[in-house]
């Protein structure tokens, strides 16, 4: 154990070097950083969301309601079908939570039925038993379709949080429903709260005039009776039909504005040269009648049309706030979410804490470490001097390990390295009260240091691989900040273990061969 | 020369064998209490494991935390806490769960900030939805399981069974102790808890560990010796180290605990005392049970007579 090779001593020193390269940028501002040459590592230690300021939100897509839906449109499809072919029917709707019913009235047209369900659910799987036709989305259909949902909820999520302009937001889809989305440097996630708690479905429907009987209880079929949240036409309720006449998908642009007249708040559309024809031939054929802008659910205004629009493009005018027209504005833009979205889990950190927390954490890990090495040189003199400079290399080792990985670090990570500043002289100590014994048995400087480190070597690594099983499993099933905990655990095992074993002997063994003690100064 | 001083006399030979009635019984008092007050009083679970909302809030001022209370109160959110939190001007404002689902939690926690106004800075706003929080905690209990587990496996690999069980009982004993001082002061038991918890289950080992190797050693070594001063020999021997490591290591969370920042001193108090209680148990616990446990002298050489091995008990 008294020998190093000149390759092992050009290994150690090289791993140090590595360690001081990547960890020295860590000291200097990003702008010194980039007028550095390439070859330069020049990455900071990546800051976990609890130090730097920002917001990490866990969603659910209520992706049953995509399910819901499907069927539900798959209803009215059936109904339309079979109006048109003048086929009598009872009980159609929606069965349990993936198929609709139709029962045929008369016996001999059930197989023209079947053959026009057939065609509008090409996917699913149609049964006719006695004159009830049953139509089941298969599980393939339905993966599919929560498949696609998902990926589309990510990217509308995605869409929306770049139109706030938050800088290098992490946007991911976790497990089957949920979405991981965390917004660094965000100030105020109020506002992208509520922006991504809009489901933002934006149709137009012409009125139907029937409204008395309906709020009197008689809702005309393929009508729809919602609450309108316009003030100034005070609140109460729009009769609509359902039939959409352009819907939002038709939307290319949007944009807050405001109304030459009367100077309130309005949003601007415009529309696709698809949804202008419609939306141009919808117009032209109502001149003088209401039509209603349908906002998940609500009648957000129900103007009168004046004159046919033919240019594809309109103002919403709604008795907006500014600040509600921008976001309007800006969830039309991005497109509607396939299904709404719930908050499950919100971790924000206001960005005065977090620099708290880091300089907290600095002075901490600082004061630690002057008492720590000042404590290894009072009780091992020397060695302990060799041993600290170790811890100091140690330091530098898991910065540079840190930004090297471009590992997270966190709150709970600071506090993991403090706690190894603590631990990591342990493999010294038990290598110097090694020593110490064998000096006691009379053994001589060279063969004590030898006997010391060859038979506390297998107790190191006993006690620190038990360690390194509790680090390991804290990353796996730990979250966020607990990450963090036991990726500098882990780190600072590793390099601790580095540092006692190679590092100090190395120092040890340079001192032996300079000054040929005749005893050991321990 | 710059010479060490030998803070533990190298001749140190303290009786710890001959009283381990003493501490077995103040052991087995310390785990008793500890269930009891689990049991009676039970853990102050954080928002992880329990669902709710936390906000950090700083004033310009002095918080005015009795008017806060009353204000936040009238808002009918059901349970709220308020205390100072490292400075007067810092509040840390917990609301439990609210019935319904993740909705309308969100609605709590948007209701508070405007019955708040604009003359607060929001520091931290955290909530935990139902689900997340069962899902944590079942997380939590399978990392701490599965640690303990995996530990075991390899000291039992390394060891014998005799010294394995000797592990778990001190790791047993400072797990549960740990969480005895919890409900015991009513600190709060979230993830960052059983972070430490497991930090402390690895402290707790890699102490014993170091003791178990040496009376491994010495077993092989004085094969006369009774078993006792074998054992009490070990313990003096590596006291030392074992005392050292565990200085360095209080040192540095004490500088945590009283420098690292509000957000994390439950965190580090819970370290300290693992880092106590985890000396202990590897010094009073884990070596002088090796005692009952009836280990084979000549077994002790690995792999020798492992088929001779007495069976479990």
């Amino acid at each position: 154990m008294v020998y190093f090779s000149k390759t092992k001593t050009i290994m150690v020193l090289l791993v140090c070097l590595f360690g001081l390269a990547f960890s020295l940028p860590n000291f200097f501002k990003e702008s010194t950083l980039a007028s550095l040459p390439d070859w330069l590592p020049h990455k900071h230690v990546n800051l976990g969301l609890d130090l730097q300021g920002g917001s990490h939100l866990l969603l659910e897509v209520e992706i049953n309601a995509v399910i819901r839906e499907q069927l539900e449109t798959l209803v009215d499809d059936v109904r339309i079908e079979l109006r048109k072919a003048k086929i009598n029917y009872t009980g159609l709707g929606v069965s349990g939570t993936s198929a609709v019913k139709v029962t045929i009235r008369k016996a001999d047209e059930t197989d023209q039925a079947r053959t026009l369900v057939r065609a509008i659910a090409a996917q699913s799987d149609v049964s006719v038993d006695n004159n009830t036709i049953l139509v089941e989305m298969t599980d393939r259909e339905i993966a599919d379709r929560r498949n696609a949902a998902m990926q589309q909820s990510v990217e509308i999520v995605r869409r929306r949080i770049d139109e706030t302009g938050t800088r290098e937001p992490t946007i991911q889809r976790q497990g089957d429903d949920r979405i991981l989305v965390q917004l660094p440097g965000v100030k105020d996630p109020e506002r992208i709260k509520a922006l991504l708690g809009k489901t933002a479905k934006m149709s137009f429907h012409l009125t139907d005039d029937r409204l008395d009987d309906a709020i009197r209880g008689r809702v005309p079929p393929g009508a729809s009776l919602l609450p309108r949240v316009d003030p100034t036409q005070g609140f109460g309720q729009v009769l609509i039909k359902k039939r959409v006449m352009v819907s939002g998908e038709d939307l290319v642009d949007s944009q807050p504005s405001t109304d030459s007249q009367s100077g309130q708040p309005v949003v601007t559309f415009r529309f696709n040269s698809r949804g202008s024809k419609k939306f141009g031939a919808a117009t032209a054929a109502n001149v003088n009648r209401p039509f209603a802008i349908v906002l998940d659910g609500k009648v957000i205004s129900d103007p009168v049309i004046r004159e046919p629009i033919l240019g594809g493009s309109g103002q919403i005018s709604g008795n907006f706030t500014f600040q509600e027209a921008t976001d309007l504005a800006l969830l039309l833009r991005a497109g509607a979410l396939p299904a709404p979205l719930a908050i499950l889990e919100e971790r924000s950190v206001g960005p005065g804490l977090g620099a708290d927390s880091i300089s907290a954490g600095k002075i901490a890990s600082i004061l630690g470490m002057i008492l720590v090495v000042v404590f290894m040189a009072i009780a091992y003199g020397r060695f302990g001097l060799m041993a600290d400079a170790a811890l100091i290399i140690n330091m530098i080792l898991i910065l540079g390990g840190l930004s090297a990985l471009q590992a997270t670090l966190t709150l709970p990570g600071i506090a993991g390295i403090v706690l190894t500043i603590g631990m990591a002289v342990d493999a010294n100590v038990l290598i110097f009260e090694r020593i110490r014994e064998e000096v006691r048995l009379g053994r001589g400087p060279v063969s004590a240091i030898d006997a010391g480190y060859s038979r506390a070597l297998t107790t190191i690594i006993d006690a620190n691989v038990t360690t390194l099983i509790a680090a390991a499993l804290l990353f796996v099933f730990g979250s966020g900040p607990i990450k963090g905990f036991a990726v500098t655990l882990g780190i600072g095992i590793v390099t601790s273990m580095f540092t006692a074993i190679m590092l100090t002997r190395l120092f040890v063994i340079i001192w032996l061969r300079r000054t040929n003690p005749k005893e050991l100064p321990i | 020369m710059l010479r060490g001083l030998n803070l533990i006399p190298a001749d140190v030979n303290l009786a710890f064998i001959p009283k381990r009635k003493l501490f077995f019984a103040f052991s087995i008092l310390l785990v008793l209490t500890s269930i009891v007050l689990f049991m009676g009083k039970g853990l102050n679970y954080g928002i992880d494991f329990k669902g709710g909302i936390m906000l950090e809030v700083r004033t310009e001022k002095a918080a005015n935390i009795a008017a806060m209370r009353k204000q936040l109160g009238d808002l009918g959110l059901g349970e709220i806490a308020l205390q100072e939190f490292g400075q007067p001007t810092d509040v840390l404002i917990r609301i439990q769960r609210q019935d319904g689902d993740e909705k309308a939690q969100q609605e709590a926690v948007a209701q508070v900030k405007q019955a708040l106004g604009a003359g607060v800075e929001y520091r931290r706003t955290e909530f935990v939805g139902p689900k997340v929080s069962n899902e944590l905690f079942v997380d939590g209990l399978m990392a701490v399981g599965l640690a303990i587990l995996a530990i075991l496996v390899y000291i039992w690999f390394r060891f014998e069974w005799q010294f394995g069980f000797g592990a778990v009982v001190a790791l047993g004993h400072d797990v549960i102790s740990t969480i005895g001082i919890f409900a015991l002061f009513g600190l709060e038991f979230n993830l960052s808890t059983v972070a430490a918890v497991l930090t402390i289950a690895g402290y707790s080992i890699n102490d014993t560990v170091v003791v178990f190797d040496r009376v491994r050693e010495n077993l092989r070594k004085y094969k006369k010796m009774p078993l006792p001063e074998i054992l009490n020999n070990s313990i003096n021997e590596t006291l030392s180290r074992t005392v050292i490591t565990s200085v360095t290591t209080l040192i540095a969370l004490l500088a945590l605990y009283f420098l690292g920042g509000a957000v994390i001193r439950d965190f580090s108090f819970a370290m300290i005392w693992g880092v106590l209680i985890g000396t202990y148990s590897s010094i009073c616990l884990a070596v002088p049970i090796l005692l009952n446990l009836n280990i084979q002298r000549r077994g002790t050489l690995v792999g020798e007579t492992v088929e001779d091995a007495p069976k479990t008990p």
